[in-house]
């Protein structure tokens, strides 16, 4: 494994070299969204300059290279997520979608009154809220496998939520809040030892870890380009083969049929049954070079990158007696997201404070009040490290904590000040 | 920390007394005004209680977690709301807010609302006026539910 050099990495990223209130950038939330490299923003230019065109219609020389444009990227993501066969490659505006998509498509049509699905409370509301919805509308019952205080799950406990009634486990790889890691493997282990589907929301794993869908053996992973050097507008729904023949459509219109007549319609094969429409063309092209730069970098080694960056982080901040960080203490159970809170103060202000900086972190509830509420805290504030964040990223983020413990008057590590 | 003008344009003195400040914390059994509040941006919630007498608010207190603006900006409010007409109480929180969301020059507060001058560094960052504006969105729903209740 070659180390991630991230003084290479940060010149193809044309944004970090912007002023925010006067400071270099100092971007540090990356879990909600990341920087596009150069790579990225010249495909979209490319694909409007010189390809653009709708896909699946024309025979015109421009329909013809949008529409494979369109396929090699769908190609790239199988290859990059280990799924054989590139038709299982659904794509979506973003994770939330893909997780409707299969509330809809398979839940209506497969769950009905007393099955129950099972969630954890560490759940991103894009993972949750789906499926209260689907309960309420079905008459099907949840489950939460609770979260202990350090932001883990508890395998018994987890198991404790399964049972013969579940017809779907749904849960999220890491956590969006916490960072933390959880046993995958284990839990679509625990998961299809009752007869459960599984969904796992990938959304934090996939830019961050090698993925490999086929040897988790889950039945539907869902992630989101943004958050991995690709555009916004562009997420993926990869599922089983045959899991996805059996559902219904999505969203009906065109793309998606075979044969229409005024008295019904055919399905089109995969993946275009669950792409009804013009999709996102240009930014499913772009998410391509996105891919092939993470694949370049290695996820081993932005893992390992990350993980260096978070541990430094940990103590940098845990030196202040002040702050508190949540989540877990294992660094290996930990992924490059850092949430802490420092005594006294609201994580909003910690926010203002820290932008003053230059320093962009997340601060608040991140998507996920139920577990903020088990964690008893209105919210965190929140670093979340990439490939081309750097250890003077992380002495921004001290300077903007002492910074912030100083103008507050809050006691630190030096003494009452 | 003396010299760090950008942070204490935001954070005023005067605010962070406020916001420290536990005189009109909390919540009011019985009362007749009662209203919740909810920040959707940071999850941050408020809840306002107030009892009227002759036609005014006489006594406001607010209960819920905040940050620094939030919490000043309600414990301000408490200040110069309580012992107003309900008449007054809507003409001020019309002001406050056209400073607010309006960018109303400060000097056209009424004098009532003098200290709530101290907000006006939140002007410029857009994302937290939300959480300025939040007590007083909340006091008058709470004053609207409580004027229906009656018809």
């Amino acid at each position: 494994m070659t180390a991630l050099n991230a003084a290479r990495v940060r010149e193809d990223f044309p944004i970090l070299r912007r002023l925010v209130r006067g400071r270099p950038l100092v971007y540090l939330d990356n879990a909600a969204t990341t920087q596009k490299p150069r790579a990225v923003i010249d495909a979209l230019v490319d694909f409007y300059e010189r390809h653009n065109a709708n896909v699946h219609r024309g025979v015109h020389t421009l329909s013809e290279e949008a529409t494979n444009m369109v396929e090699a990227s769908r190609r790239k993501t199988a290859a990059f997520i280990g799924a054989a066969r590139p038709e299982t490659v659904i794509f979506t505006r973003n994770a939330t979608e893909s997780i409707n998509l299969v509330a809809h498509a398979w839940g209506r049509k497969f769950l009905k009154a007393g099955d129950e699905i099972a969630l954890t409370e560490m759940e991103h509301h894009s993972n949750m809220v789906p499926w209260q919805m689907l309960a309420r509308e079905r008459g099907v019952s949840l489950r939460f496998a609770p979260v202990e205080p350090d932001g883990t799950l508890d395998m018994g406990k987890f198991r404790a939520t399964l049972g013969p009634k579940t017809k779907l486990v749904a849960f999220t790889a890491v956590s969006n809040a916490l960072g933390t890691v959880n046993p995958v493997a284990d839990m679509i282990g625990a998961a299809k030892a009752v007869g459960a589907n599984v969904l796992v929301d990938a959304c934090q794993w996939a830019p961050h870890r090698a993925l490999d869908v086929s040897s988790w053996g889950a039945d539907f992973v869902a992630f989101s380009a943004h958050k991995m050097l690709g555009p916004t507008g562009i997420g993926v729904l990869w599922a089983r083969a045959e899991i996805l023949d059996a559902m219904d459509p999505f969203l009906g219109g065109g793309d998606m049929i075979s044969r229409v007549t005024l008295d019904g319609a055919t399905w089109n094969e995969l993946p275009y049954k669950f792409e009804a429409g013009t999709p996102n063309i240009a930014d499913a092209v772009a998410f391509g070079p996105a891919l092939d730069y993470l694949s370049a970098l290695g996820l081993d080694a932005v893992r390992a990158h990350e993980e260096a960056l978070a541990a430094r982080a940990v103590a940098m901040l845990e030196a202040e007696p002040a702050v508190r960080v949540l989540g877990p203490r294992e660094p290996a159970r930990r992924s490059g997201v850092v949430s802490f809170n420092i005594a006294g103060l609201h994580p909003h202000d910690v926010g203002t404070t820290f932008d003053l900086e230059g320093v962009a972190v997340r601060v608040g509830h991140h998507c996920c009040q139920p577990l903020m509420s088990k964690l008893q805290c209105g919210g965190t504030a929140r670093a979340s490290f990439y490939v081309y964040n750097d250890e003077s990223d992380v002495d921004a983020l001290g300077r903007a904590l002492r910074r912030t413990l100083d103008f507050f008057k809050i006691a630190t590590k030096a003494g009452v000040r | 920390m003396e010299g760090d003008a950008e942070l204490q344009d935001l954070y005023r003195e005067v605010l962070l007394d406020y916001f420290r400040s536990t005189t009109r914390k909390g919540r009011l059994e019985p009362a007749d005004v009662r209203a919740h509040g909810i920040n959707p941006v940071c999850g941050d919630e408020i809840e306002i209680t107030a009892r009227r007498e002759g036609g005014g608010l006489a006594i406001l207190r607010y209960a819920g977690h905040g940050c620094v603006i939030s919490q000043a900006s309600a414990a301000m409010m408490g200040e110069a709301l309580e012992g107003k007409s309900e008449e007054r109480v809507r003409e001020l929180v019309k002001a406050f807010k056209a400073m607010m969301l309006e960018n109303a020059p400060v000097s056209s507060l009424p004098p009532e609302l003098e200290a709530l001058s101290a907000l006006e560094g939140v002007r410029k960052f857009p994302l937290r006026v939300k959480c300025a504006t939040l007590a007083w969105n909340t006091v008058a729903q709470g004053l609207s539910a409580a004027a229906g209740a009656e018809r």
